[in-house]
């Protein structure tokens, strides 16, 4: 509390508001519960952008720059879809995106990252690294630096979860989020090509001895990647805007989460992406938007303090 | 840096962010011919990064006004001499737009216009003092630019002193003829110099006109997510809200605020960064009634209205960076004209000297003090049926305010 007080003490000195009442308020529970329900929401979107880039550490061994610039080329490919003459849902493009998202970044990783890189690891993140300036450059191109949005009916449909009001895309985007983990963890552990990127991860050249298609797994670890990022899309779109540089406000967070909940984890990217979200919010109501995103490398550094492999990581 | 000179044919958008983005993206060298008769005119705007349309849409206005300027005859008193336009992308970083005015200086340019941003244009302006080089402040709204006694820095537009006093004084009006249903505000804000420094003296102003400003809330850029913000807004139940953010954060407030159904007698801003004919136009309930003090064009303007039909034809809206820049241009040809050279000094007496005027925006004269334009100021504009009105002040208004504004069921 005395912390607190000293923030706001110092916050409202830096602002110099004189003659104005400014209220010093702890959040009530109430606003403390809708806090957390916003956290959890505003996780479900961090845990599918996060999951993409684990899915593609685990296997390529490599954190994929252009990550941030392939949702906003997905986000940009919903927004197309529901323009008019289309006019298509954006939950209805849902299939369409993620199944387009999955093909290009399959053929992307099979024509040019892993053409170009030569087996080499550091050649792929530097290929994804110039990908990313390339697709950002492109994208002010053909779409300039405009914000652009969609207005659907049910955006402002209002669900009552107890005192905290959440808008229906938010929920609907959680429990997809929530789902495709779901199936992904199903599609990892239930399927031959989940055993066989598995196995990939675990021991590239091992994995190459008894027959598996090394190149073909990583590129289908690539597409799967980008797949989750064209779902993210999808959901965030009846709520978000998209503009070229849009995707990097999700990429950074999901770097986080990634390190957090240990490189190449799902569940650590699951439990992860929740996790911060509700830092993120809660923070934000305690210390106030701005300040509050300390919370954020707190937990970062604290975990990697106390677990240097992050939640699930796997000393290497 | 890439060199750009207008001549006949229109140059697009498309043509500005494929020169641009090609530069930034494969590193081209700076193509540096010597040109006869001509005046460069170094344009540094944030054509990439987290405000890069706003940076865009300033270059469509300086293209149309080298253009005119070219068209109309260049400068006479320099035998004709055109403009050419030196582009630099700021990046929407600092020192980014520092680095292209020492590229522009080596490449010889007469002035300098931007920068968009408050803090891209304070120490750019003040690189720029070190060569004694003219630099016009299009768009910038921090009063630090013009009052560190620096000789060479001019900025056209009024700066968020007097946007607020006007808007203060608007919204007074406004609440007063409503019967004052408003006595208590919260402000939102982007952290930023322009966003801190709007808040700021905004708070302290706002008593004056019988409202209370109950919190500041400051936000990052960008920022993912303003549920917490409307949470918090519901919270204190204010009777309005405030905003002064850049374009993104200020869709994404808005679209939040009526996603939660957040009841307010008004929602204002004052020089709103995303209250554009694209708001409007793509989320007409999210803007409806919605209230912003900020630069507009003149609508009884026939000249306003030719250049409005311009940027539409090629796509684009027309937003006021392309008016402020497209003025910006013209007033350093006017300066350029009566200086008949491009010599420093004089264009710097030139345009302390200044009385063009245009009626493009509702300003008077040119009159600079320590670089201010003292003739310039900002109006309020209102979102009604799908459409931008100019509500304040009466002589320009295109429609009475609304307000309060009807509440959601």
């Amino acid at each position: 509390m005395g912390v607190l007080q000293a923030v706001r003490e110092r916050e409202r000195g830096l602002l110099g508001v004189e003659g104005s009442a400014r209220h010093d308020r702890m959040p009530t529970s109430d606003i403390l519960f809708a806090g957390l329900i916003n956290g959890l929401m505003a996780g479900g979107i961090y845990v599918l952008v996060a999951v993409g880039l684990t899915l593609i550490y685990g296997v390529l061994h490599i954190i994929n720059f252009a990550h941030g610039s392939l949702l906003m080329l997905a986000m940009y490919a919903v927004f197309l879809l529901w323009r008019k003459p289309l006019g298509l849902d954006p939950y209805a493009a849902l299939p369409i995106v993620t199944a387009g998202a999955f093909a290009f970044g399959y053929v992307l990783y099979r024509g040019l990252i892993g053409h170009f890189s030569h087996g080499k690891d550091e050649n792929i993140l530097l290929i994804t690294l110039g990908l990313s300036i390339v697709i950002d450059n492109a994208a002010l191109f053909f779409f300039t630096g405009d914000t652009q949005t969609i207005d659907v009916a049910y955006a402002g449909r209002m669900i009552s979860l107890g005192p905290a009001l959440v808008a229906l895309p938010k929920l609907v985007s959680f429990a997809a989020a929530l789902l495709i983990c779901l199936l992904l963890g199903l599609l990892m552990t239930r399927t031959d090509i989940g055993k066989a990127i598995r196995a990939v991860a675990r021991e590239r050249r091992g994995a190459r001895l008894v027959g598996i298609d090394v190149e073909r797994v990583m590129a289908t670890s690539f597409g799967i990647g980008i797949a989750c990022l064209g779902a993210a899309a999808c959901l965030l779109m009846p709520t978000f805007y998209v503009s070229p540089s849009s995707g990097h406000a999700f990429v950074l967070i999901a770097f986080t989460i990634v390190a957090l909940g240990g490189m190449g984890s799902f569940k650590g990217a699951l439990l992860g992406g929740l996790l911060i979200g509700i830092v993120e919010s809660i923070g934000g109501l305690w210390l106030g938007e701005q300040l509050g995103q300390i919370g954020i490398p707190l937990v970062f550094i604290l975990i990697l303090l106390l677990r240097p492999t992050g939640l699930f990581g796997a000393a290497r | 840096m890439t060199q750009w000179k207008v001549r006949r044919q229109a140059v697009t958008r498309r043509s500005f962010i494929a020169g641009s983005a090609a530069a930034g993206t494969l590193g081209f060298p700076a193509v540096l011919r010597a040109q006869a008769r001509t005046v460069k005119v170094g344009l540094i705007h944030p054509v990439t990064g987290f405000v890069a349309y706003s940076g865009q849409q300033s270059r469509i206005g300086a293209a149309m006004a080298i253009e005119d300027a070219n068209k109309a005859g260049g400068i006479k008193s320099m035998g004709g001499a055109t403009l050419e336009g030196v582009l630099g992308d700021s990046q929407s970083r600092v020192e980014v737009g520092v680095s292209e005015v020492e590229k522009m200086n080596e490449a010889g340019v007469a002035a300098y216009i931007g920068c968009f941003q408050s803090p891209v244009g304070i120490a750019a302006s003040q690189t720029a003092a070190r060569y004694n080089t003219p630099f016009i402040i299009d768009v910038g709204a921090s009063d630090l630019i013009v009052t560190r006694g620096l000789r060479n820095v001019f900025r056209l537009k009024p700066g968020f002193g007097k946007c607020v006093d006007d808007a203060v004084v608007a919204l007074g009006e406004i609440n007063r003829a409503a019967d004052s249903p408003a006595k208590s505000a919260v402000l939102v804000h982007e952290s930023g110099e322009f966003g801190t420094g709007t808040a700021k003296l905004l708070a302290g102003k706002l008593p004056s006109i019988g409202i209370e400003a109950k919190e500041l809330i400051p936000h990052d850029n960008p920022t993912r997510n303003m549920d917490n913000v409307a949470l918090r807004i519901r919270g204190i139940q204010p009777d309005i809200l405030i905003m002064s953010n850049y374009v993104n954060e200020y869709t994404l407030l808005a679209r939040t605020l009526h996603q939660q159904r957040v009841n307010l007698v008004g929602m204002f801003s004052v020089l709103g960064g995303g209250f554009n004919y694209r708001l409007a136009r793509d989320l007409p309930d999210v803007a409806e009634n919605m209230m912003d003090h900020n630069h507009w064009f003149n609508p009884k303007s026939s000249k306003a209205q030719d250049l409005k039909k311009r940027v539409e034809a090629t796509g684009g809206l027309f937003t006021f960076e392309v008016y402020l820049t497209y003025n910006s241009v013209m007033l350093l040809a006017d300066a350029l004209e009566r200086a008949g050279s491009a010599d420093k000094d004089k264009l710097i007496e030139a345009l302390t000297a200044s009385t063009w005027s245009t009626d493009i925006v509702p300003y008077g004269p040119t009159r600079f003090v320590n670089g201010q334009n003292e003739g310039g100021r900002a109006v309020g504009l209102q979102v009604q049926k799908g459409d931008i009105m100019v509500v304040h002040p009466a002589e320009f208004a295109s429609a009475a305010a609304v307000f309060p504004k009807p509440r959601y069921n």
